[in-house]
C-alpha cells in the first residue's frame, strides 16, 4: 500500500500549498495583483507559532490562532501601506512593489533574528495509525482536518455572510459595488486580512510537518502556491485548493519515483504546461481579450 | 429635493461637464436627453459618488453632497442604476437583491421590500436561485432595477433604462418607471430614446457637450424644433 501512503503525504502537502493558493487567488480575484509577499506572510506565521509554542508555553490550537491574527494584521498593513496607493497605478508598478515588500519582510526577520534555521517544537503527540496497510500519522491527520475546516469556513464566509458577497461583488464590478453602498477599501483590506490569516495557519502546520523554519522558507512555497493558483485558475477559490492538492500530489510522486531531486521542477514543468494549453487554469473559462 | 449648481467635472484633463444646473423636485420624474458623449452618464455618476465635481455645489434634502463617498450617498437615499445594468452576473438573482440592501439592517423591512420588488417584477421571483448572468437583458435591466429599490431609495437615477430592448420590453420598463414614481420614488431619467422618456416626465433637460441647453416641461420639449429636429427623428 505504498501508493496509498504516497497519496495522503500528497495530499497532507498539497494542503499546506492550498491554503496558501487561496490567499494569492483571493487578492488577485479582488485587486488583480499577484502578491509576492504573501509567501512572506507565510514565514511569518511559522515563526509566531514557533515563538508561541517553544517560548510562551501554548498549545497548537492557541499558536494557531495567534498566528492567523498576527498574519491578517500584517496582510492588512502590507495592503494598506504599499499597495493602496498602486490601485491606479500600472501592473507592473503593484508587481515590482510586491516584489520589494517581499524581500523587506525577508531580511527585516533576518536583521532581527539572524538567518539561521530554527527547529520547530513537537506539539501534536507523535503518534501513527494504521490503515490498510498506510501510516497516516496524527500530524497528518491534523494538518488535513485543520485545512478542511479552515476552507470550509472560508467558503462559509465567501458564500454566505454579507462581507463575502461583498467580496464577491467587488471583485465582479468593483464601480457597481460602490453603487450599492459597499465600501470598497475595507472590502479589500478584509480578503487581505483573510487570504493571510491561512497563510498565517499554513505557516504553523508547515512548521509542525517539516520542523525546519527559517527567514527564507516562504519563498519557494510562496512560488509552489502560486503555481496552484495559477494550475486552478487564478481568482476562482475552488481552483485554488484544486490546485494545491493536485501540485501536492504530483510532488510526493515525482520523489516516491526516486527523482526526489526533480521535486522542485515538477512544479514549474507544470506552470509552463498549464500556459502553454490551458492559460485561464482548470476551472477558468476560456475568455478572449477583447481588442 | 435636488439642486446642482453649476458643476464642472473632468475626467483627466477632460471636461466632460462645464456648468451644469438643474434641480429635482420630490415626486417628479425628470429626463435627461442628449446624444452619445454629451455628460449625461458623468452627471449621474457624479450625484452618485463615483466622480467628484471640481466646481459647483450638489444639495439634496438641504445636504451638501458633493465629492462625498458613494456609500453614504445611497444612505442618505440615493440609489444609481448603471447604464449597462452592471448586475453581478456570478450571483443568484437573490443575491443580487441582497446586495441592494447592503447598508441595511432592518431584517424585516429588508424582506417586505423584496416582496415589493418580487411583485413589481414577477419574473425575478420565478427566477431568483438563477445566476444573474443567464438573464435576458430585460431581465437584466429589471434585476439592475430592483437592486436598486432594495437599498429604499428616494431619489432613483436611471441610466438609460431602454438601452439594447426590444421594444415591448422598453414599454414594460417604461411602464414600471411610472408605477415606481406612484409609489412615491422621485426619477431622474437619463435617456436617449428620448421621445420614451418625453412621454413620462414631467420636466426635461437637454445637454449637448456637457452644458445644459435647453429645459422646461416635457410637454413644451416635445414641441420645440431643436428637440424634435434633434431628438425625436423629425417626426
Amino acid at each position: 500500500m505504498e501508493w496509498l501512503q504516497q497519496l495522503i503525504n500528497g495530499i497532507s502537502l498539497g494542503s499546506i500549498y492550498a491554503l496558501i493558493a487561496l490567499g494569492y487567488t483571493m487578492v488577485y480575484g479582488i485587486i488583480k495583483l499577484i502578491n509576492f509577499a504573501h509567501g512572506d506572510v507565510f514565514m511569518i506565521g511559522a515563526f509566531i507559532g514557533f515563538f508561541a509554542i517553544a517560548r510562551w508555553g501554548l498549545g497548537f490550537f492557541p499558536a494557531l490562532i495567534l498566528a492567523m491574527v498576527v498574519c491578517a494584521i500584517l496582510g492588512v498593513l502590507i495592503e494598506r501601506i504599499a499597495y493602496k496607493r498602486l490601485r491606479n497605478a500600472t501592473r507592473i508598478a503593484a508587481l515590482i512593489t510586491a516584489i520589494g515588500v517581499s524581500l523587506l519582510i525577508e531580511y527585516t526577520t533576518i536583521f532581527f533574528r539572524g538567518a539561521q534555521p530554527e527547529a520547530y517544537p513537537d506539539v501534536i503527540p507523535n503518534k501513527s495509525f494504521h490503515f490498510l496497510g498506510a501510516q497516516i500519522s496524527m500530524q497528518s491527520i491534523m494538518i488535513l482536518s485543520v485545512s478542511i475546516v479552515l476552507m470550509i469556513i472560508l467558503q462559509f464566509i465567501v458564500h454566505k455572510t454579507k462581507i463575502g458577497k461583498a467580496m464577491r461583488a467587488v471583485s465582479y464590478d468593483e464601480e457597481a459595488a460602490r453603487l450599492m453602498g459597499i465600501n470598497v477599501d475595507n472590502t479589500i483590506s478584509i480578503t487581505f486580512a483573510i487570504g493571510s490569516a491561512l497563510a498565517g495557519a499554513a505557516g504553523v502546520i508547515f512548521g509542525i510537518y517539516y520542523t525546519k523554519i527559517d527567514p527564507l522558507m516562504g519563498i519557494i512555497p510562496g512560488v509552489k502556491a502560486f503555481v496552484a493558483a495559477v494550475l486552478g485558475g487564478i481568482g476562482i477559490i475552488p481552483g485554488a485548493v484544486a490546485g494545491g492538492m493536485v501540485l501536492g500530489v504530483v510532488e510526493t510522486v515525482v520523489s516516491a519515483l526516486g527523482f526526489s531531486l526533480w521535486r522542485d521542477a515538477a512544479a514549474f514543468v507544470i506552470l509552463i504546461l498549464i500556459l502553454i494549453f490551458r492559460p485561464s487554469g482548470i476551472f477558468g473559462k476560456n475568455t478572449r481579450e477583447k481588442v | 429635493m435636488l439642486k446642482v449648481n453649476s458643476i464642472d467635472v473632468f475626467y483627466g484633463n477632460i471636461q466632460a461637464l462645464k456648468g451644469v444646473s438643474l434641480e429635482v423636485n420630490e415626486g417628479e420624474i425628470v429626463t435627461l436627453i442628449g446624444a452619445n458623449g454629451a455628460g449625461k452618464s458623468t452627471l449621474l455618476k457624479t450625484l452618485s459618488g463615483l466622480l467628484k465635481p471640481k466646481k459647483g455645489t450638489i444639495e439634496y434634502l438641504g445636504q451638501s453632497i458633493a465629492g462625498k463617498p458613494a456609500q453614504s450617498i445611497v444612505k442618505a437615499g440615493i440609489s444609481h442604476v448603471p447604464e449597462g445594468r452592471r448586475v453581478f452576473a456570478n450571483m443568484t438573482v437573490e443575491d443580487n437583491l441582497d446586495l441592494g440592501a447592503y447598508l441595511r439592517s432592518d431584517r424585516a423591512e429588508i424582506a417586505k421590500d423584496k416582496e415589493r420588488v418580487f411583485n413589481i417584477f414577477p419574473i425575478l421571483l420565478e427566477r431568483r436561485k438563477q445566476l444573474s448572468g443567464t438573464l435576458s437583458g430585460g431581465e437584466q435591466q429589471m434585476l439592475a432595477m430592483g437592486r436598486a429599490i432594495m437599498a429604499k431609495p428616494k431619489l432613483l437615477l436611471l441610466d438609460e433604462p431602454s438601452m439594447g430592448l426590444a421594444p415591448i420590453m422598453v414599454k414594460t420598463i417604461f411602464n414600471t418607471i411610472e408605477e415606481i414614481r406612484k409609489e412615491g420614488t422621485t426619477i431622474l431619467l437619463v435617456e436617449q430614446n428620448a421621445h420614451m422618456a418625453l412621454s413620462i416626465a414631467d420636466r426635461a433637460y437637454v445637454i449637448e457637450t456637457g452644458k445644459v441647453v435647453l429645459s422646461g416641461t416635457a410637454k413644451e420639449l416635445q414641441e420645440t424644433e431643436q428637440v424634435k429636429a434633434a431628438y425625436l427623428g423629425g417626426l
